[in-house]
């Protein structure tokens, strides 16, 4: 009996199938998509190549002074020079171990907590102790360690304290201060809806430059607040109130039955909150809270009109040097691959957090 | 209404602190270090180098002053100020004094509350423009365009130049310094004006700085002068003598390197008063002897601060000009050490 053993299905046609076709679905498929894949190509080919020859193909790393640089590309050897100067700012030279083993600590303190399963019992522990042990190293004064000025403290490192600082305070704030606009007892909710409207009203440059030029100005001669300190209260304060209304956001987001339902349950109104509000508000408002984040870390940069030299105001500084001078354009641009690293960074955790905490089937 | 809030707060901060000072010295010898405010950048007068150190005339002259009230240069603390905060960081007691290229101006002197010590650097306002222009002076410069710095003096000062010489001009106005910078090589304008010392710094940003000249005219007066509080009339003393060592030194040929043997051999009497072999000069203003001798020890004289921050060997190349001794065609005078 002869068999008919079935033809194999023909491939679709060259033009619908692998590359080409997607070429033709993405790029080509109307006159309108043809126009744009022709404009961005276009504008790829005046970026891309001229800014590759520049940063790679004709740029200088070796060397160590000016005089090394052919001045056809980048300098990177500026930044090379200067790198201790955006990292940690004016911080003496002979210390700069300090604040490398508070940063190599909280490096390790993350792996471990992904390696030790244990460890995430301690964690509050560590939140409370942590910040005492880097104002410890980084300040010193005590232990045997030299004093070293917060006035010192400069570039990433200072970024880093600001936004880091600013983050972990702003939050409870925040929470408190959302809380305190949903609350019934009139006049808690109207000086919370009053802060939050005031402070979202005014620039966090005039807040920054308040606190500088004129706070001083009524304190007797010879009181002076830190700078920083300044700075970072006024960096909190300014967030929570943007943090606060995010986790509004998150409040509305939560169907009535789970507050009827806590208190059906008879919990009081702190336990209603922490146990069941709370945790799902702030889960939908990450993806705000994170964006908030994100600004505040960029944000930082403003303390640069207080005369305090964070990451982005060590350009002006480094670029100053009479030895250095008309080298801003390789500080920015490295400046600017940091913040990167840095917002993209946190980015990336957020949806790692999103994903984890997404305990719904089906969204 | 900022400005005037600003001007109000600055009266009523100036009158507590006013009664609050009398002895900035004494603060100065108790802290055991000089707050000094400087610029946050500005390149040959107050810059960074890559170790954090700051360096500049501005900052040699913390450094002088320093030696002269504590007898070690280094016992600085450098206060790195923008434009809008210097003032209150003075009148607030944050700095002890503020060198920070300032204009000495008249409502500054009086109504801001502040004393301008003696002028370390005669600036101007200068205009720099492309060899290729062909232009030998500014009052050749009828019908050109101008890029400058949006929101600053210069701005008015160069609109009164030309209109009192009866040109025209079109002005292109940018944000930062940089951008006057990028514009003028990329050619959007025929000339840059700003503040001469500033004009040399701008000068060796370009990628070919040969190509450009600085025109000979300037047209503004900016004399650049150190400030401290009104109502201390000691640390006003010190401050202003302690520019006059300076420039007294060089006058004398007393430099850092032969200072030790002009104290042991010159037959000079203002030399032998300066540097405390003979008369109180110190003690008149209240500290130990030696003091102008430790300021030229350790940081030099005028000539040397200038040559070595913003002179002809310096990537600045700034010509000494105004700022040569009255002996020598200049403006820098100091009154006798008598």
């Amino acid at each position: 009996m002869a068999v008919y053993p079935p033809k194999p299905a023909k491939e679709p046609p060259l033009t619908e199938r692998g590359p080409i076709a997607w070429v033709r679905h993405n790029l080509l498929s109307s006159p309108y998509n043809i126009t744009f894949t022709i404009l961005g190509l276009a504008i790829l080919y005046w970026t891309i190549p001229p800014f590759v020859k520049w940063a790679f193909l004709d740029a200088n790393f070796a060397g160590h002074t000016k005089a090394d640089c052919t001045g056809n590309g980048a300098c990177w050897v500026f930044v090379k020079e200067k790198l201790n100067m955006f990292l940690f700012g004016f911080y003496p030279q002979d210390q700069l171990w300090r604040p490398k083993t508070v940063i190599a600590t909280v490096l390790a303190l993350g792996a471990f907590a992904k390696f030790v399963p244990g460890l995430h019992r301690f964690k509050l522990l560590l939140i409370a102790i942590f910040p005492i042990f880097a104002f410890m190293m980084l300040h010193g004064g005590s232990f045997g360690l030299s004093l070293v000025e917060t006035s010192k403290w400069g570039g990433l490192l200072l970024t880093l304290v600001i936004a880091s600082v600013g983050i972990v305070l702003s939050f409870p704030l925040g929470i408190l201060l959302a809380l305190g606009r949903q609350s019934k007892l009139p006049i808690i909710k109207s000086l919370s809806v009053f802060y939050i409207e005031f402070v979202r009203g005014v620039p966090l440059i005039t807040v920054l430059f308040m606190a500088s030029v004129v706070l001083p100005l009524f304190f007797p001669e010879g009181v002076n607040f830190n700078k920083l300190a300044r700075a970072l209260i006024g960096i909190t304060l300014f967030e929570a109130a943007y943090v606060a209304e995010n986790i509004r956001s998150g409040f509305q987001a939560i169907p009535k039955g789970q507050y009827e339902a806590a208190d059906a349950l008879g919990l009081g109104y702190w336990q209603k909150m922490a146990l069941v509000i709370l945790p799902q508000a702030i889960k939908v408002t990450i993806p705000n809270l994170v964006g908030t984040f994100i600004s505040l870390f960029k944000d930082t940069s403003l303390v640069m009109i207080i005369g305090l030299f964070d990451l982005l105001a060590m350009v002006n500084v480094t670029s100053n040097d009479r030895d250095w001078l008309g080298m801003d354009t390789e500080g920015y641009v490295f400046v600017a691959f940091i913040f990167w690293i840095f917002t993209f960074s946190m980015s990336m955790y957020s949806k790692r957090l999103e994903k984890k905490l997404n305990t719904d089937k089906g969204k | 209404m900022m400005k005037r809030l600003l001007k109000l707060s600055a009266v009523a901060a100036l009158a507590t602190v006013t009664l609050a000072t009398a002895g900035t010295l004494d603060d100065v010898k108790k802290a055991g270090v000089l707050k000094c405010g400087v610029n946050t950048g500005l390149p040959g007068f107050s810059e960074a180098d890559s170790k954090g150190t700051w360096r500049g005339l501005d900052v040699d002259y913390c450094r002088a002053l320093a030696a002269v009230v504590l007898g070690d240069a280094s016992k600085v603390k450098y206060v790195p100020l923008n434009a809008k905060e210097r003032f209150t960081a003075l009148q607030s007691g944050e700095i002890d004094v503020l060198s920070r290229n300032t204009t000495n101006t008249e409502t500054r002197d009086t109504a801001l509350g502040i004393n301008f010590t003696g002028v370390m650097y005669y600036d101007g306002q200068g205009f720099m423009v492309p060899k290729s222009l062909g232009v030998k002076s500014a009052k050749e410069l009828d019908g050109a365009t101008v890029c400058i710095q949006a929101g600053t003096t210069t701005e008015l000062n160069l609109a009164d130049y030309f209109r009192a010489n009866g040109m025209k001009f079109k002005a292109i106005t940018f944000d930062t310094n940089d951008q006057v910078t990028k514009a003028f090589e990329a050619g959007r304008c025929d000339v840059l004006t700003t503040d001469a010392s500033g004009l040399y710094a701008t000068r060796t940003k370009l990628k070919d700085p040969a190509k450009y000249v600085v025109l000979p005219e300037i047209i503004s007066k900016e004399p650049l002068a150190p400030a401290v509080r009104h109502g201390d009339d000691q640390w006003f003393d010190i401050a202003k003598w302690t520019r006059n060592a300076l420039l007294t030194a060089e006058e004398k040929g007393i430099t850092s390197a032969n200072v030790d043997e002009a104290k042991a051999k010159n037959t000079d009497p203002e030399v032998k008063r300066l540097l405390s072999v003979e008369g109180e000069m110190c003690k008149n203003v209240g500290l130990e002897k030696g003091c102008f001798y430790n300021a030229i020890k350790q940081v030099g004289n005028y000539g040397e601060i200038f040559e070595r921050n913003v002179g002809v060997k310096t990537p600045l190349k700034i010509q000494r000009g105004l700022n040569a001794l009255w002996t020598k065609g200049g403006l820098q005078y100091s009154p006798p050490f008598r």
